[in-house]
């Protein structure tokens, strides 16, 4: 065995160990870089608007994600709740994604016109006013703060860098379209587009 | 997945698999034959400070001849080079034969399927298909039946019950007596009608509330006076005067919809305003707001959502929940 030689050379050591971690990533994340199934949207997916854009962002900053996924497994007992199950290809959009890892509250990938939009503020504003078991914190700052559009195109930008079809058109005309919408109106904007292109009937 | 990436997937699992079982055997026996011979590099490289070390070990290796150490010494600390233990190598062992048997069997090796043609989706449509089997003949039993007839039965109600509670109990409550906004089931008041087609149609199809408001139009004082009116028609206090102006403004403005004696339409879902029951809150400053910015209810389309012999049954259960008031 020639271990001495690895054990004294400290780089080289480094080096291989790189070498034998990135077999795990080298195989199972590497090749989805280039798939259709991963990399191509399903028909019918738009890039967020200038307003769902900042509702996401609202719902990023209000850490939403960590109570609720957006991932419908393809098992019988979610499908039969939420609806069709989640598709690589629904979220090439996304940057980051919002799969979330923890159910406190029930997943949200198909809440999109599931509830009217008065339903989502009445329930934002206390959840308790519509659900009385409710454990989910109540929002009522988001009634007051308006979005912030000053900065929209400069997200819209950045997406598209990384490959968000964003039109100049679009980004020319974020900044308007934004101005004045409530948070809460623009997170419910995000939230109603949610998983509406694929339905699976329960 | 392209054959280069399943190439790619396919080599790489095998250069790990096959790698990690040689290291677990290249790495099972012990190297260091020769004990009297560490030791004696031992001496060489760290001098007089190891002699009780050394005494130790000789008189370890006499009782003991397997502990032999690997040369290796930190501080007087030494490494022995015993093997793995057996449970556990074969512990390995198995683990490595059992990765392999898995990729024979479920798809792992690139695009290769694996012998059970095993996918997520597929399982998940098994599971839905034994399902249909079971439900389908349950649902079957009621689906020509006519609402008023589905909603005497006590197992369909039961089953109806959950399927309200999963559904539509989130706007309507759990016991569909509704709340701010979102209207109450269990009474005899509709907003678009109380027969059973009715009702189906509005969970399958849903309902948008499309009242405009008037504020710009009939100015803040023609909204008092409303107020005002609609208060007379439902008995409550009211300023007779006002009312009278307001009923002008009613006839001009709100009557298309509402009705000329304000019982509401329920072709067009305008409700009665002549009784005491107010969606939106019944206070006078509430049905201000109502008049002067509108109200747009949405009860969402259903169907695509919901099968359709479940829709059946939430109607019989809606319409139940308002006979049961009589």
């Amino acid at each position: 065995m020639k271990h001495d030689i690895i054990e004294k050379n400290i780089g080289l050591m480094i080096a291989l160990i790189l070498l034998a971690i990135s077999f795990g990533g080298l195989a199972q994340i590497v090749p989805l870089f280039f798939a259709k199934q991963t990399t191509q949207a399903i028909e019918g997916l738009m890039p967020l608007t200038a307003v769902q854009l900042e509702g996401r962002d609202v719902y990023i900053r209000e850490g939403c994600h960590v109570c609720h996924t957006q991932m419908v497994r393809p098992l019988r007992a979610e499908t039969e709740r939420y609806g069709h199950y989640s598709v690589a290809g629904e979220h090439v959009y996304e940057h980051p994604f919002l799969w979330g890892s923890k159910r406190t509250g029930p997943d949200l990938a198909r809440v999109g016109e599931r509830y009217s939009d008065a339903w989502h503020l009445a329930h934002l504003f206390n959840p308790r006013h519509v659900v009385p078991e409710s454990n989910m914190p109540a929002f009522p700052w988001l009634f007051e703060q308006t979005v912030d559009g000053s900065k929209t195109p400069k997200k819209m930008r950045a997406l598209r860098s990384v490959g968000v079809p964003y039109t100049d058109e679009d980004i020319a005309n974020a900044e308007a379209s934004v101005d004045g919408t409530t948070e809460a109106d623009a997170l419910v904007a995000y939230m109603q587009q949610l998983g509406t292109l694929l339905k699976h009937t329960r | 997945m392209s054959m280069f990436w399943s190439i790619w997937v396919i080599v790489i699992t095998l250069i790990v698999l096959l790698g990690s079982v040689w290291l677990l055997f290249a790495t099972r026996k012990i190297t260091v034959v020769d004990a009297k011979s560490a030791d004696a590099d031992n001496e060489d490289n760290n001098g007089v400070n190891n002699s009780d070390n050394d005494q130790s070990s000789a008189d370890k290796s006499k009782s003991e001849p397997q502990l032999l150490t690997t040369g290796h010494n930190y501080d007087g600390i030494e490494e022995y080079d015993n093997p793995l233990p057996r449970w556990w190598f074969n512990l390995f062992l198995i683990t490595a034969i059992f990765g392999f048997v898995y990729l024979i069997l479920y798809p792992g090796f690139g695009s290769y399927p694996g012998l059970l043609k095993w996918t997520s989706v597929n399982e998940w449509q098994q599971d839905i298909d034994k399902a249909e089997l079971q439900t389908a003949e349950i649902f079957s039993q009621y689906r020509e039946k006519p609402l008023e007839e589905v909603a005497q039965i006590p197992e369909a109600m039961k089953t109806a019950q959950r399927l309200f509670n999963n559904n539509c109990s989130v706007c309507h409550g759990s016991d569909g007596r509704g709340s701010y906004g979102f209207p109450n089931l269990a009474d005899n008041d509709w907003l678009y009608g109380g027969r059973p087609a009715a009702i189906e149609s509005s969970i399958r199809h849903g309902r948008q509330g499309v009242m405009p408001g008037w504020g710009q139009v009939v100015g803040e004082g023609g909204v008092g006076h409303l107020t005002d009116y609609l208060f007379s028609l439902s008995e409550r206090e009211h300023n007779a005067e006002s009312a009278a102006s307001g009923k002008q403004a009613f006839t001009t403005y709100c009557a298309a919809c509402h009705g000329a004696d304000a019982k509401g339409n329920v072709a067009l879902g305008a409700p009665n305003l002549t009784d005491s029951i107010w969606l939106y809150g019944g206070s006078p400053l509430l049905v201000m707001q109502s008049i002067r910015d509108g109200r747009n209810g949405n009860m969402p389309a259903q169907q695509g959502l919901i099968k359709d012999d479940k829709i059946h049954l939430l109607a019989a259960y809606v319409y139940r929940l308002s006979k049961l008031q009589q």
